[in-house]
Parts: structure tokens; C-alpha cells; sequence
């Protein structure tokens, strides 16, 4: 790639929270006809460069340049209209609009000045159509799932964009035929000249799009280097900080041995017409059953009934051997089924609480309001878990609206570690983590199974799957296509393999 | 997969519309009761003199639909349309002419919403606070122009009070033709452009609304401000039905007025709504009045009575509507 002058320049980029130096004195260049991967650690300040870039946030230090002028944006409107589009870390979309109107409004093709809805809708499905979406543009948009919203966000993006699109981690939700469509996509804008920010925490992806890399840490600028010049480990180490040694351990770690004979949780012919077709499934002490499949495929859903967030039109469910009904997820709660969601955003945090009292919130709710939580119990349970998990800022009064994502997630976490439950119900528990806490957390899971609790384990990250369960059960079209035990034999392949047939390799 | 998801999204859809069809279906049982009990009512007219009486709540009623799409409230609506009766009185009996008069307070009522959007903007004030301190603002200036009622003799007011527009074999007043007008204009603003969308944007999520470069700040100051030219020509309809203007006027007006709304289908956390929902919930309210008189035998005060039960009924409505999460 021959140098160009570049697009972009922030100098010395400072930015201060009360309390927390969230960046100090970054540099970051950005050139067009580039993908440019911003890496960090959780909570490294990679969300606040790119706000204080787009004017969500006012500039402590440092000056920006945007093609030799220096500008500072007022808010996300002036940078639009700059040629800076954005998709935000949390998804920046409005649920009670149709997904057309998400994409398009502030943008909409008008005649007489009045909105052409149908013009817009036309526009929309080709826009989705190019980016291998088949959806409704006239549907309301909080009727589809975390995924397809987050690629309407990329769409509306995408569409918008003029000189620079930053993607704040597009692709968390995104399973892999999602991404290769949106990669094909970020190589076609880069051929027209675009310069591109790419945030994420899965390195494959970094490697695979990305021209060039600036690595944060602790609000610190690391460097910038070409991804063809640093290996995925110097890169990891860059980030962390460390040698990456104590990372690697969790690879050799042999699954602890099963099994505890008394099963704890049998589902039979359970399902719910329209989400799941009535599978079977058991579920043991100290084990943990992965549910592969792509998004869509039925895994949240499966999970969903076992908790008793939604009800199950047909089939039994024993734990410990005797009948329940899921009346809701109180019931799933008292019987000491936890349940960590998909959607951390809209069901879980109290953003205005602090890291412990959401830690304690699920504790406290299984005591019961009249037996509180001593205090003293408190700090030790939360300061085990923000050490366990790494969670930054280490302070447990920090209110949860100011942490990074992934800390964000890591709280959520925490709070259904710390209720000791029999069994943990875990969806894409490592979305948006980085990949130190993920092995933490990976190897967490592993050692919560040695002492007897029961994981169902959901992710899109097939490695991660396979790496932790013992059982693997493979969805299809919102059914149960297969259930095998995971041996030396099971790899990644054999497993797509299911995936993609529906047969046992 | 698409097939098996379909049915959930179509019920998406079809949820906003909810409770719109709700108010219809009452209305359309409300009025068949009438009908069926008392002598007279089937006749139109009587249809036609709900809006008659009420065509001032009406305008008022879309000024605040726009509010609470957006999650808003507008407190100061009752003392903004009092405040219009006596100053537009007091500026005619001063020999304004009737359109100078006129066009001063619709510029006053727009000026003093314009005002409480900006409070609420930019400094990040509850609405609730900002338009309660506007109506006691509004309800003490009308007291400060006069402690007693005046009286409007300009002939443009006498003749407008009088005058009757025939449909077919009834008639209604040139009060309903403007509100009327409002209603249809709101519709198509709020419908078909880009301030409107944005409305419904800031309703839906204000902070992915700013995120997503739509101009936030001014839809809201823009949502007050046209409440404030609304109740204002709420004002002008009341001075004409009441040839006065007095510091009394459309005292806990803003309350039917948000009844009015709710009752139509309007979620007062913002996002989903529509006019028309206000037209019927005006309509409702007008019914129960009118039920009221015909039964005779009824206080006036079981009008309250029962629009209280229905503001029950219908938030409980929305709350079903919205708590099904995906
Ligand atoms: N509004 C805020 N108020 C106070 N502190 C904040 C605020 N936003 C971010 N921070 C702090 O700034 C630091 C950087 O956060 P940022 O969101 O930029 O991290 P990140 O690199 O995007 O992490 P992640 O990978 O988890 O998304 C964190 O320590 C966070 O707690
Ligand atoms: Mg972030």
C-alpha cells in the first residue's frame, strides 16, 4: 500500500472522566483506501476515541484534522454530514421505526418535500439485498433479532458513509456468513477509496480485513503497525501488556472428567411451535453442553425455554428428577437455574446503579428483599469477581452507564456467578470481551464445572465451543439436529459439517 | 427460517395499531349504546356538536400529541390558552385590529413554547418541571392583565360566534373547519416529513436519535414550540365560543387534553401514536358528555368519573402492548 497523505489526524487526544483518564495524549492516522483495526484491552478507550472523533463527547487535549482542515464536530449530525458515518458500539437504532425508516430517516427520498415511503422501502430492500439480508424494510425494526438490527446499523452506515466509516464492533452479534458479507462489503467501499476503522476483539477478523493496526492501552497509545508486520502474538501481547504465556494455558487444559451419573436437568420433547421444534436433551452436574449453530439456527430460543422466559407448548421438563412447569423465569431462579441473556443491553444492567449493587442484584432478589445482603459479604463476593473477571475500573462504586462495553458485560456476568447457581445458562457470554478476559472467563467456566455446576454454553465462536463442552449440541432451522459427545475425534469441520447438512459426519 | 419468523414480526406490525383500534372499538360500542337508549342520538348533528364544543381541546390535544411522541409533557397548555383569551381581549378592546390582535398572540403562544423547549434543551430539564413553571407563569400574567373577565365585542368575534357552515342538511361552525385543518396538517407533518419522522425517532430512543445524526434539539424545541402556537389557536377557538377572555379559561384543560391523547392510542413513554387517535380520543371524551346529558339524570361530574376508568383501561392497554418483549 503506497502512503498516502492521510485522511485523518488526531494529535495528543485527551479525554477525562471524573475520576478515570479514559485517554491520554493518543495519536491515531487513518488514510483512505484503508481498513485500520483500533485494538485494545476492555475499557482501553477505543468507544471514547471514536465518540470524541464523531463530537459525541468534548475534547479534554489534542486537535483533529479531517483532510488538512482542523475541525471538531459539535455531535454525530456535523460529522454525518462531514462524511464521517458511524455505527456505534451499542446499537444506535430506534426499535418503534420500520428498519426502511431506520436506515434512511434523516436521509429520506422525498418529492414535494414530502417522504416517498415506497421510494424508501425500494432503496432499502436493495441496500439489504447487497448486503445479503432478506427482510421486510417495511417491518418494524424491534421485531428482529440483535443480529439483524446490528447489520440494519451497518447498512444505514455503510449507505451513509462518504470518506470515513468507523464500525465500533460490528460484528459481536454477527454470525460467519454475516461477516464474510460485510467484509465483502468493507473491501468493496476500501476499492472506492474509503478509509475504515474497524474495532473488535475477535483477532481472525483483524487479520483478515485490516491494513493496519493501532493498538491503545490503558488510554495510552501503543503504536501503529502494519498487520502484515506484527503476528497475532506480538499483537496480543502489545494489547495485554504481558507475555502471552499465561494466555495459553487454557488451551492444554484438559476438560475436567464427567461425570456426575444424576442427571440435573432432563427436557423431553420440549418446544414451542414457531421457535423451536420439541427436542430432548440432559443435562448433567459438572457439565458443560455447548449448543452450536448458526444465528437464527434456534440457540437462544432453546435456552430461553429451559429458563422459562418463554413457554413451552409441548414436553416435559424434570429437574432433579421431578416434573416442573416453567411458570417464568422465578420458577427456573428457585430450582437454581441462572440464565445470562443474549440481550445485556435491553434485560439486564441498571445503568445507574454501581458495579456492586447490580453484582448483588440477583442475590439479594433469590434472598429475598427482607434478608438483606450483609454489607461486609458484599464487598468480598464483588471484589472476588472484579478481580476474577477483570473488571475495569476495579472499583465497585463505579456507576455501570460509565464502563467500557465489555466491563459492561463482564458485570452481568459476575451478577449470576455470585447467586451459586446448579445450573448456568451462558449466551455468547464472550461477546464484545477481550481476549484476555475471555480466556479468564473460559477458564472460569471450566473450573465452575470441576466443583459440580451444570453449563449450557451458547456461542458463536465454534473454537470456544469445542474447547469447553463436553456434550455439543448442534441446531439447524430451530431444531435439535444432533447431540455428540465431544471426543478427540469432534473438530470444527465435523462439526460445520452438522451444521451445514444436518447429519452427523 | 424466514417463514417461521414472519409471523412474529407481522405481529409487530400489526402491535403498534393496537390500541388506535381499541378507542375505535369503544367508540363504535359507545355510540351504539347511545343509540340504542336514547331517543335522538342517532342523528348527526349531535356527532357534530361534540366537535363544536370541543374543537379548542382538540387543537390543544394535537399541540400535545407532538409533545409526548417524543416523551415529552406539556403542563401549560390550560394557562397558554387562557393567557391567549386575555391578551387577545385586552388587545382589541385597546382597538387592535381583529387580524393584528390575532396573529400577536398565535406569535406569543408559539414564542412561549418556543421558550420551554429551549429551558428543557439545553438545560437538560425535566419537561414536567420546566411546563409546570410555564403555567404558573401563564395563569399569573393572565391575572396580572385582570382579575375578572373581559369581554370581546368585536364584531369579527360576534359574526365568527354566530356563524354556521352547512353540511347537508347540518351545520357546524368555522371553529371546527380550523380544527380540522390542524388536525389535517399534523397528520401529514408528523406522516410524511422528515421533522415529523424525527419526532417519532426521539420517542422511539433520543439518545440513538442524537447518535444517529438527526437534529434532536431542534425537533424538541420544535415539538414545544408548535404546542404553544396550538394552544394558543386552542385560545382564539375558546375567545370565539366564549367572547371573553377571562383568567379562568380552560382551567385543567392540559389534563383533558393528555386524556385525550392517551385515550387515542398515544403511549405517553413516547414513539407510537397518531392524530387520529387524538381525534378519536376527543371524540370519546365528547361522547361520554353527550351520553351524560342525555341519561339527565346524571351529574355532570361522572363525565370525570368515567374518563378516569377509561385513562385506567387504556394505560393498562399500552402497558400490555409494550411489555411483550421480542
Ligand atoms: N461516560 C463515561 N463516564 C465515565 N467514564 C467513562 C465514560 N465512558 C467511558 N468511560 C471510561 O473510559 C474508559 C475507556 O472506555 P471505552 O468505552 O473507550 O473502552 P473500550 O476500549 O471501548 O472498551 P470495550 O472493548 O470494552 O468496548 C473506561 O475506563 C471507562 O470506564
Ligand atoms: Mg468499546
Amino acid at each position: 500500500m503506497a502512503e498516502t497523505t492521510p485522511i485523518l489526524e488526531m494529535r495528543g487526544i485527551g479525554k477525562r472522566f471524573p475520576g478515570v483518564t479514559a485517554l491520554d495524549g493518543v495519536d491515531f492516522r487513518l488514510h483512505p483506501g484503508e481498513v485500520h483495526a483500533l485494538m485494545g484491552e476492555n475499557g482501553a478507550g477505543k468507544s471514547t476515541l471514536i465518540k470524541i472523533l464523531t463530537g459525541v463527547y468534548d475534547i479534554d487535549d489534542g486537535a483533529i484534522e479531517l483532510d488538512g482542515e482542523p475541525v471538531l464536530f459539535s455531535g454525530p449530525q456535523q460529522a454525518q454530514h462531514a462524511g464521517v458515518s458511524t455505527v456505534y458500539q451499542e446499537i444506535n437504532l430506534c426499535p418503534n421505526l420500520s428498519v426502511a425508516e431506520n436506515i434512511y430517516i434523516g436521509r429520506e427520498p422525498r418529492r414535494f418535500g414530502m417522504i416517498s415511503f415506497r421510494a424508501m422501502r425500494a432503496k432499502a430492500a436493495e441496500l439489504l439485498g447487497s448486503l445479503g439480508i432478506d427482510i421486510d424494510p417495511g417491518s418494524v425494526l424491534a421485531g428482529h433479532s440483535i443480529a439483524v438490527q446490528q447489520m440494519v446499523a451497518i447498512a444505514r452506515a455503510v449507505d451513509i458513509s462518504a470518506r470515513v466509516l468507523i464500525l465500533d464492533e460490528p460484528t459481536s452479534s454477527l454470525d460467519a456468513g454475516e461477516v464474510a458479507q460485510l467484509f465483502r462489503v468493507i473491501r468493496d467501499l476500501r476499492e472506492q477509496g474509503l478509509a475504515i476503522v474497524f474495532v473488535t476483539h475477535f483477532l481472525d477478523q483483524v487479520y483478515e480485513i485490516s491494513d493496519r493496526i493501532t493498538v491503545l492501552r490503558n488510554g495510552r497509545l501503543v503504536g501503529e503497525f502494519r498487520t502484515a508486520e506484527l503476528s497475532q502474538r506480538d499483537l496480543v501481547e502489545k494489547m495485554i501488556g504481558k507475555e502471552l504465556s499465561a494466555l495459553e494455558s487454557i488451551e492444554e487444559q484438559a476438560k475436567p472428567q464427567l461425570r456426575d451419573p444424576s442427571p440435573l436437568l432432563v427436557a423431553e420433547g420440549v418446544g414451542r411451535t414457531g421457535a423451536i421444534a420439541p427436542f430432548s436433551l440432559t443435562i448433567h452436574a459438572g457439565e458443560v453442553v455447548g449448543l452450536a449453530g448458526l444465528l437464527g439456527s434456534g440457540r437462544s430460543e432453546l435456552a430461553r425455554l429451559l429458563f422459562g422466559a418463554d413457554k413451552a407448548d409441548s414436553g416435559e421438563l424434570r429437574v432433579d428428577g421431578r416434573p416442573v412447569t416453567m411458570r417464568g423465569p422465578r420458577s427456573a431462579m428457585e430450582r437454581d437455574i441462572a440464565y445470562l441473556s443474549e440481550n445485556r443491553r435491553t434485560e439486564g444492567l441498571i445503568e445507574e446503579l454501581t458495579v456492586r449493587e447490580n453484582i448483588i442484584l440477583a442475590l439479594q432478589a433469590n434472598r429475598g428483599w427482607a434478608r438483606p445482603v450483609p454489607r461486609r459479604q458484599q464487598d468480598e463476593l464483588v471484589a472476588k469477581y472484579v478481580e476474577a473477571l477483570r473488571i475495569r475500573p476495579a472499583d465497585p462504586q463505579t456507576v455501570v452507564r460509565n464502563l467500557s462495553g465489555g466491563n459492561q458485560q463482564k458485570v452481568l456476568l459476575a451478577r449470576w456467578l455470585i447467586t451459586e447457581p446448579r445450573l448456568l445458562i451462558l449466551d455468547e457470554p464472550t461477546r464484545g470481551i477481550d481476549v484476555g478476559a475471555k480466556a479468564d472467563i473460559q477458564r472460569l467456566v471450566v473450573s465452575l464445572a470441576g466443583d459440580g455446576l451444570a453449563v449450557l454454553f451458547i456461542s458463536a465462536e465454534l473454537e470456544e465451543v469445542l474447547r469447553l463442552s463436553h456434550t455439543i449440541v448442534v441446531l439447524r432451522d430451530r431444531a435439535v439436529v444432533a447431540q455428540v459427545e465431544n471426543t478427540d475425534a469432534v473438530d470444527a469441520n465435523s462439526i460445520m459439517n452438522t451444521i451445514a447438512t444436518g447429519v452427523t459426519a | 427460517m424466514t417463514s417461521v419468523l414472519a409471523p412474529r414480526r407481522r405481529a409487530w406490525t400489526i402491535r403498534k395499531y393496537v390500541p388506535i383500534l381499541g378507542t375505535l372499538v369503544l367508540l363504535v360500542i359507545m355510540y351504539g349504546i347511545g343509540i340504542v337508549n336514547y331517543e335522538g342520538f342517532y342523528n348527526t348533528q349531535i356527532l357534530l356538536n361534540i366537535f363544536i364544543d370541543n374543537s379548542f381541546l382538540l387543537v390543544v390535544a394535537v399541540g400535545m400529541t407532538f409533545v409526548i411522541l417524543t416523551g415529552g409533557i406539556d403542563l401549560s397548555v390550560g394557562s397558554v390558552v387562557a393567557l391567549t383569551t386575555m391578551v387577545c381581549a385586552t388587545l382589541l378592546n385597546d382597538g387592535w385590529p381583529a387580524p393584528a390582535a390575532m396573529i400577536a398572540v398565535l406569535v406569543m403562544g408559539a414564542l412561549l413554547g418556543f421558550l420551554m423547549g429551549c429551558v428543557i434543551h439545553f438545560f437538560e430539564i425535566q419537561p414536567f418541571i420546566v411546563t409546570l413553571a410555564g403555567m404558573f407563569l401563564a395563569r399569573g400574567l393572565c391575572y396580572v392583565i385582570s382579575t375578572s373577565s373581559i369581554s370581546i365585542d368585536a364584531p369579527f368575534w360576534k359574526t365568527t360566534a354566530q356563524e354556521r357552515i352547512g353540511v347537508g342538511t347540518f351545520t357546524i361552525t368555522p371553529s371546527v373547519v380550523i380544527a380540522g385543518l390542524v388536525v389535517v396538517i399534523a397528520a401529514v407533518v408528523l406522516a410524511w416529513t422528515r421533522f415529523g419522522r424525527t419526532v417519532y425517532a426521539i420517542g422511539g430512543n433520543a439518545n440513538s436519535a442524537m447518535l444517529m445524526g438527526l437534529g434532536v434539539g431542534r425537533t424538541r424545541i420544535g415539538v414545544y414550540t408548535i404546542s404553544g402556537l396550538c394552544s394558543a389557536i386552542g385560545g382564539l377557538l375558546l375567545s370565539f365560543y366564549m367572547s371573553s377572555g377571562d383568567p379562568l379559561h380552560a382551567i385543567g384543560m392540559e389534563l383533558d387534553a393528555i386524556a385525550a391523547v392517551v385515550i387515542g392510542g398515544t403511549l405517553l413513554t413516547g414513539g407510537s401514536g397518531y392524530v387520529l387517535g387524538t381525534v378519536l380520543g376527543i371524540t370519546v371524551l365528547g361522547l361520554i358528555q353527550t351520553i351524560i346529558t342525555f341519561q339527565g339524570n346524571l351529574s355532570s361530574w361522572w363525565t370525570r368519573i368515567f374518563i378516569g376508568g377509561l385513562l385506567f383501561v387504556f394505560v393498562l392497554l399500552q402497558r400490555a402492548v409494550v411489555r411483550r418483549t421480542p
